[in-house]
């Protein structure tokens, strides 16, 4: 029997997604043992036509990994899908958006001015920003050049193909992969939609501070770790750190608080969760103990940036996608 | 209604308080205008700000949530304090999701307020029918699939 088929592609994505794959280190051969790659633009060098030419459903299962913000990905994505039995949303971006999805409080024009116009480090003395389409000389030819148009905003891979399954993280972690492939290759394969490699409990269950989490937390005010360090031995919730660990999956082996740092909620929402920055935003305020408006209009002022925090990876998954625009706005973008 | 926009406010009411005025309101026969659809909850404590994200999403011009007045009118205890500090951080993060203010309130009302209810809905379809409709702005997402 013929090994099955893998295909691994970016969309817009950081380059830490790949990263968790080559960290499975000597694990890798058994996977190369156990699947042939057929398209991974990262490390190997196939072009767009020969997915094109693979026959429909031949490739047993694709990773995508990245939001969806470029035409070029959206014209991939919807190949791949052609071509794929399985389609794995792979990471964060892919899944829900991820940080590049919090672009999505911006219009384009407003990221490529930021971009190459505002930004202090940037010297743009002619103001030259993309172009869709830029005619140069080279060698005595007049050479059109041009670049895939960049979408409204970042789109979750399900928003634009169907997608048959989620491995959450930010990357996933090499382990969370791992466990992944083994059910994907399995054969018996879980409910489509089904979050793989990770549990159904939350951070919170299976960290390891979770002993000094108290049963009713009363919060007085809240800290950032910009400006002060977290003890310890001690929840950093408790603390008055933003964690966003008891609405957040677990299954990362709580990397982030070993590291003595709050979880930013890269596994994504625990399972009845509709909207992961709606439900955190419920949670951390309903255990601030102030009950008059002003007290509580100061604890909230101490937090700069409330939706880079808790939608740091959802924002584009999320009821509204992002900032609700004007009409105008949107045809100027379309 | 005829060609004028109409706009739809979803309003999570609580059983004890809100729910009660609304109820007060029609049998004492005040008139308000019919924009509102109300949902009984048992308690402003109980509404999810996932439930006020969904409502936009699905459509609704504005949204309210009502309940017995704070501190200590709620029928459980610390309920509209809970709502209280919720919806305190749900505006903010509403407005950085470029939602306008007046698309959101939170109201205190008891089960004798019926001429406030009155009052609160009759604003608030002013000023929305001014803002004009929420859901062609939501429609963005789907322009992918088109
Ligand atoms: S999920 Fe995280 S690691 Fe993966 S591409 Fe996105 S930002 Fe990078
Ligand atoms: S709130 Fe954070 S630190 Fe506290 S138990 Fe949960 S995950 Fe651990």
């Amino acid at each position: 029997m013929s090994k099955p088929k893998v295909a691994w592609y970016w969309c817009a994505s950081c380059g830490g997604c790949e990263e968790s794959f080559v960290d499975l280190a000597e694990k890798l051969l058994d996977v190369f043992g156990a699947v042939d790659i057929v398209f991974c633009p990262v490390a190997m060098d196939y072009k767009k036509e020969d997915v094109e030419n693979m026959p429909d459903k031949s490739i047993t299962v694709s990773f995508i990994n990245g939001g969806v913000r470029l035409e070029e990905h959206l014209e991939m994505v919807k190949l791949l899908r052609r071509k794929s039995d399985i389609v794995v949303a792979y990471g964060a971006c892919s899944s829900w958006g991820g940080i590049p999805g919090l672009a999505n409080l911006y219009n384009v024009k407003e990221i490529i001015d930021r971009k190459y116009k505002e930004v202090p480090t940037v010297v743009n003395l002619n103001n030259i920003t993309p172009r869709e389409e830029t005619e140069v000389d080279i060698d005595g030819y007049r050479v059109k050049l041009s670049l895939p148009r960049v979408l409204d905003r970042l789109y979750p891979l399900d928003q634009v193909i169907d997608v048959d399954y989620y491995i959450p993280g930010c990357p996933p972690t090499s382990e969370v992969f791992w466990n992944a492939l083994n059910i994907l290759l399995s054969g018996e394969l879980p409910p489509k939609g089904s979050i793989l490699g990770a549990g159904s409990k939350s951070l919170c269950d299976t960290c390891p501070l979770n002993e000094t989490k108290p049963d009713k937390l009363e919060l007085t005010e809240l800290k950032r770790i910009a400006n002060t360090i977290p003890k310890l031995d001690e929840c950093l919730l408790a603390q008055g750190y933003i964690c966003l660990g008891p609405v957040t999956r677990g299954g990362c082996g709580a990397l982030c608080i070993n590291a003595n740092m709050p979880c930013t909620g890269c596994f994504g929402p625990l399972d009845g969760i509709i909207d992961y920055g709606g439900k955190a935003a419920s949670y951390i305020a309903s255990i601030i103990s102030y009950d008059e408006l002003e007290e509580l209009e100061k604890v909230y002022d101490s937090i700069p940036d409330w939706v880079g925090i808790l939608y740091k990876y959802y924002l584009a998954a999320s009821k509204l996608g992002g900032r609700i625009r004007r009409k105008k706005e949107v045809v100027k973008d379309g | 209604m005829g060609d004028r926009y109409e706009p739809i406010i979803v309003v999570f009411a609580c059983n004890w308080c809100s729910y009660a005025a609304i109820d007060l309101a029609g049998t004492s026969r005040l008139h308000y205008p019919p924009n509102v659809r109300v949902i009984k909850v048992m308690c402003s404590g109980r509404v999810d700000p996932q439930f006020v994200l969904e409502a936009f999403a699905d459509g609704a011009d504005g949204v309210i949530v009502a309940g017995c007045h704070p501190p200590a009118d709620c029928h459980y205890q610390n309920g509209n304090i809970k709502a209280l500090r919720r919806f305190t951080l749900f505006k903010r993060i509403l407005a950085r999701l470029g939602i306008e203010k007046e698309r959101f309130r939170l109201e205190w009302i008891s089960a004798s307020e019926a001429k406030k209810w009155v009052e609160v809905v009759n604003e608030m379809v002013n000023e929305l029918r001014k803002l004009g409709p929420l859901k062609n702005r939501v429609e963005v997402r789907r322009l992918v699939e088109a």
